[in-house]
């Protein structure tokens, strides 16, 4: 017993050390599975609080982009309106309001952006006091931005789509054709559609929108447009490169969008699959 | 003492929102931050007691972690890093380190230079390996691992020398 005593007390340091390293990796794991990261997000008051502080000042020094950004988004908005007076059809526009289906659109600020890692995160000045909860999709005037993982009272945080473990639905704007949306970790501006079918007709430029297999982000919503294209190894399959009509790395107000009839369309899927 | 004790707090909580704030968003060439937290690894007292400092750098990595939702990634590199630190000091400043209270600032420029070269290499390579969690992207982590490693020792000798004491 003494011996054992005595080897405990020889060795704390290194005990400590693989205790507290043990600790570490398991909170690594835990961050790359998804939706299990339970411990440490900065989705909490104290890392959040500093965020917001910091990004009240940051904000402020985008002011004037920040102004042309609405004023764009309000000119769209006027066009569509003044169509729908004009005619009866209205046209499908590449706009973040063309959907179908119950959607509710929350603001929100993004107060940390990060874009230079392989798994990228934001955080937003609103939770759940104001509405906002786990899988409702984030997005700005100009394309899509991500899905809410995590909330708190006060604070949430987004998987950006600049991320190895965002997969999102997409499709090509003049076919139906969709594929996966992924990001590689090299550029924050380019993200890949994969598993398109070689059937698909590609044009450089063509524009890239959300496809309607999912139920986070409602169909339609510009992405970025084509910027290259190869098949991949079976050839069968088409690596799309995409620009992204949003400026990753320059985030100021975001949209949160929640899907009014998730639950109900969830519950569907779920009395057919148990069928 | 209690200087010591109150200038190490300070250090701590000012790197972690210096580290946080602004060398995060960086992102020099797209990708290099420099990750200056490392200098309350380095500048902790040589002779304290190694148990509290394994634990505080463990605290200064997690801290981080949090900030940047990545998990415990910085937590194991500083406590990698704080647990060589005892034979790195020895390697570098030779035996004497451990009798004598000797000061980073007094110490010869190309022990200072070791100690620090290889306290920064080793724990952006725990780092970025573990960031990138994969075998596959060896040659991504070493590319990271070196830029960022460039750029957080100057950063360090910088700021060694624009706060050090000059004693005689």
């Amino acid at each position: 017993m003494q011996q054992i005593f005595n080897f405990l007390i020889r060795n704390k340091n290194s005990i400590l050390f693989l205790f507290l390293f043990v600790v570490s990796v398991f909170l690594t794991i835990q961050n790359h599975s998804f939706h299990k990261s339970r411990f440490v997000s900065s989705a909490n008051s104290i890392t959040g609080g500093v965020y917001s502080w910091s990004s009240n000042i940051n904000t402020y020094l985008h002011l004037d982009e920040y102004n042309e950004r609405l004023l764009e988004e309000n000119n769209k908005l006027r066009n569509i309106i003044s169509n729908i007076n004009d005619s009866i059809s209205v046209e499908k526009q590449l706009d973040s309001t063309s959907f179908e289906g119950d959607y509710l659109f929350r603001t929100a600020r993004v107060i940390n952006n990060n874009f230079a890692k392989i798994d990228n995160y934001l955080t937003l000045n609103r939770g759940e006091n104001s509405g906002i909860k786990q899988e409702y999709g984030v997005i700005t005037s100009q394309g899509i931005v991500g899905i809410v993982d995590r909330v708190n009272n006060e604070y949430s945080r987004v998987i950006s789509i600049l991320n190895s473990r965002s997969r999102i639905n997409a499709q090509l704007s003049n076919t139906n054709h969709f594929g996966s949306l992924v990001w590689d970790g090299k550029n924050p501006n380019i993200v890949q559609l994969i598993d398109v079918p070689r059937q698909a007709p590609l044009k450089k430029g063509d524009t890239i929108i959300t496809g309607g297999r999912s139920l986070i982000f409602p169909e339609g919503l510009p992405i970025g447009s084509i910027k290259d294209f190869t098949l991949d190894q079976t050839q069968s399959y088409y690596t799309i490169n995409i620009k992204l009509f949003n400026d990753m790395t320059n985030i100021g107000y975001v949209y949160v969008i929640e899907n009014v009839n998730k639950d109900a369309i969830e519950e569907l899927q779920d009395t057919t699959n148990e069928q | 003492m209690n200087s010591k004790l109150f200038s190490n707090i300070a250090r701590f909580v000012i790197l972690v929102f210096l580290q946080v704030l602004i060398l995060n968003n960086i992102n020099f060439a797209g990708y290099v931050n420099p990750y200056l937290y490392v200098l309350f690894i380095l500048l902790y007292p040589f002779a304290g007691n190694q148990s509290l400092f394994l634990f505080l750098s463990f605290l200064l990595g997690i801290s981080i972690d949090v900030f940047e939702d990545s998990g415990g990634i910085n937590a194991a590199a500083c406590l990698v890093a704080a647990f060589v630190r005892p034979n790195l000091l020895r390697f570098s400043f030779g035996i004497s380190y451990d009798h004598q209270n000797i000061r980073l600032a007094n110490t010869p420029f190309g022990a200072k230079l070791s100690y620090i070269l290889i306290m920064v290499l080793l724990h952006h390579f725990v780092l970025f390996s573990l960031e990138m969690f994969s075998l596959n992207h060896i040659l991504l982590i070493l590319k990271k691992t070196l830029f960022s490693s460039i750029f957080t020792v100057i950063l360090t000798l910088l700021s060694l020398t624009l706060f050090s004491k000059k004693y005689r």
